[in-house]
């Protein structure tokens, strides 16, 4: 077994995710068997190889120039916020008075 | 007029000729859509102010004598994952259900800008992850050539669109062979360019390195004609490639005489099936048209994808982080803290498949896993785009099947996520290596299933893939 129930829950932590139980024993199961399956590259010789992070990066177009722009606004991008105030988005307390 | 089968050259010629107006056939492109629309529920929605808008001043500048643009008139159908502006926009997600965005993509910019009349937009898989749309909030989508079968995935609505007629091409994106095998599934031309050959702003992002935007349309032309409109350098992208734009349509025609052609062993091994002697009778008549095939090897493939599914989802879990009540549209309506309106609300937001490939992302990315799984995965993606250079030493196209397999019964894959991942096989090693590849319809099964035909080429080799693409077309296919 390559995944336990108590890493599932630890990494939907990390996922900022709620997993019901159902969905733990699910994942679970799923996972393992494609992690096993992902251990095929183990037996790919690596070593000496270079990480390929990106596909054309000496061909892109770069960085813009760095001048003025009209951004979007603030009303714009808060559109479509669940909640909000004017100005800023709202969410529940973060910090206990 | 026939809707359904109309060209993007019928259209320009009616228009110019005064046959119709765009307005006129805008009225009557939407009438159709919206008619059809239920029988394969590729449509989420329509924009019918929006097209009539753009259909007017297409109109315009054609009383005012002016050219209307490479794609006057023309209807168009948009994958819900790409972002419009004042039309709602939900990536097939609950989590973003209602979403107006608050601009347009740079390929929506382009496409309306040569005269394109934008129809609706298209239902996919919930943020483009899956191979069959079944995993939209919204409803799965019906294959127009057999109804109770998938259309492919993830831009399975676009496809869809195409194929049955309510759309002359449409814009899909294609991270793993999201474009290509719905394609195949469907019967019509998909097209996945070069990495970075067409801006992804405004492209909801599932895997960075690996996303594309790319055309569907129901002949090769068509296809060239809208990836010419779409394709260049964004200042709002700088992953966006600064080469010109060849005018690829122009480039089509030329006899495929000396071409030489790659057919991956590797590839062809397990392909006992139809589908592989669709794939050879799609061979035959390339040797016929002049071209010299070989078979050749492409090494690393079967470890395509475990690479692939690390790095996609590796990605995808950081890129779908910022899903999380705060910006956009859905939050949990039960949470006391910040912390429980993150979990609380993506846990409920997301579907399975989403949340599937977030935890493995997640995983992979984990303390004490990331040299094993991710740095690796990177490792294998160099051997895998340098088995693609060395074989374009030799070739100058290669040619694959899409799917092991043609469109399947709705439902009938959905208990196995592995098998549904290992189906990707012929689609992901070309994405990995970020090279053009599309498919082109190469005849139908027994069961009058379509099967694709992909075609591969080097990078920023659009025209060479086209040209080929274009004489098999020419040439009747396999009919």
């Amino acid at each position: 077994m390559r995944i336990t129930e108590k890493e599932v829950r630890y990494v939907a932590g990390l996922a900022n995710l709620t997993l019901d139980d159902a969905e733990v024993a699910r994942f679970r199961a799923d996972l393992d068997g494609i992690l096993e399956h992902m251990d095929k590259l183990n037996e790919v010789d690596t070593a000496g190889v270079e990480p390929m992070a990106q596909v054309l990066f000496d061909r892109a177009a770069g960085l813009r120039q760095d001048k003025v722009e009209t951004p979007l606004g603030s009303d714009a991008a808060l559109a479509n916020a669940p909640q909000r105030g004017p100005g800023y988005f709202k969410v529940p307390k973060v910090v206990e008075r | 007029m026939t809707i359904a089968s109309l060209t993007i050259d019928d259209i320009r010629a009616g228009l110019l000729s005064r046959r119709f107006s765009a307005v006129e056939l805008t009225t009557e492109a939407l009438r159709f859509a919206q008619a059809e629309n239920p029988k394969t529920g590729a449509y989420l929605r329509f924009s019918p102010e929006r097209a009539l808008d753009a259909a007017l001043r297409v109109d315009q500048s054609l009383a005012r004598g002016e050219d209307p643009g490479p794609l006057a008139g023309v209807p168009v159908a948009v994958k819900d994952v790409i972002l419009t502006k004042g039309l709602t926009t939900t990536c097939g997600s609950k989590l973003l259900a209602g979403y107006v965005p608050p601009y347009d993509a740079t390929a929506v910019i382009r496409l309306e800008e040569a005269g394109g009349i934008i129809l609706g937009k298209t239902n996919c898989d919930e943020f483009a992850m899956g191979s069959s749309n079944e995993n939209s909030a919204f409803g799965p989508v019906r294959n127009p050539v057999a109804l109770d079968r998938v259309p492919g995935g993830s831009s399975g609505g676009s496809a869809a669109a195409v194929a049955q007629g309510t759309a002359v091409v449409a814009l899909g994106s294609d991270t793993g062979g999201s474009i290509r095998q719905p394609a195949s599934f469907c019967g019509v031309v998909g097209v996945t360019p070069t990495y970075g050959r067409v801006s992804r702003y405004g492209l909801t992002a599932f895997a960075s390195s690996l996303d594309h935007i790319g055309p569907f349309a129901r002949n090769v032309k068509d296809a060239a004609t809208l990836l010419r409109v779409i394709a260049g350098r964004d200042p709002r992208d700088s992953t966006s490639a600064g080469a010109p734009v060849p005018d690829y349509p122009a480039l089509l025609g030329g006899g495929l005489k000396g071409l030489k052609l790659g057919l991956p062993r590797e590839y062809l091994k397990d392909l006992g099936s139809e589908v592989g002697d669709l794939i050879s009778r799609g061979v035959d008549v390339f040797k016929r048209l002049g071209c010299e095939v070989r078979e050749m090897s492409l090494p690393a493939t079967g470890y395509a994808i475990p690479c692939y599914y690390i790095i996609a989802t590796a990605e995808a879990s950081s890129n779908l982080a910022r899903f999380d009540g705060v910006r956009y549209t859905f939050r949990s309506a039960s949470s006391e803290t910040l912390s429980d309106m993150y979990r609380n609300t993506r846990g409920e937001g997301f579907g399975a498949e989403c949340k599937r490939r977030i935890m493995l992302g997640t995983y992979v990315l984990s303390h004490g896993y990331y040299d094993a799984y991710y740095l690796k995965a990177q490792k294998v993606r160099t051997l895998i785009a340098r088995d693609f250079a060395r074989a374009f030493e030799d070739v100058d196209a290669i040619v694959a099947p899409v799917s092991p397999f043609p469109a399947f019964k709705l439902g009938e894959k959905m208990d196995d996520p592995l098998a549904m991942y290992l189906s990707d096989i012929y689609t992901i090693t070309g994405s990995l290596a970020g090279i053009p590849c599309m498919s082109v319809p190469c005849g139908k099964t027994a069961g009058g299933l379509p099967v694709g035909m992909q075609l591969l080429t080097t990078h920023f080799s659009e025209p060479a893939m086209f040209r080929l693409a274009g004489a098999f077309e020419e040439a009747g296919g396999l009919n």
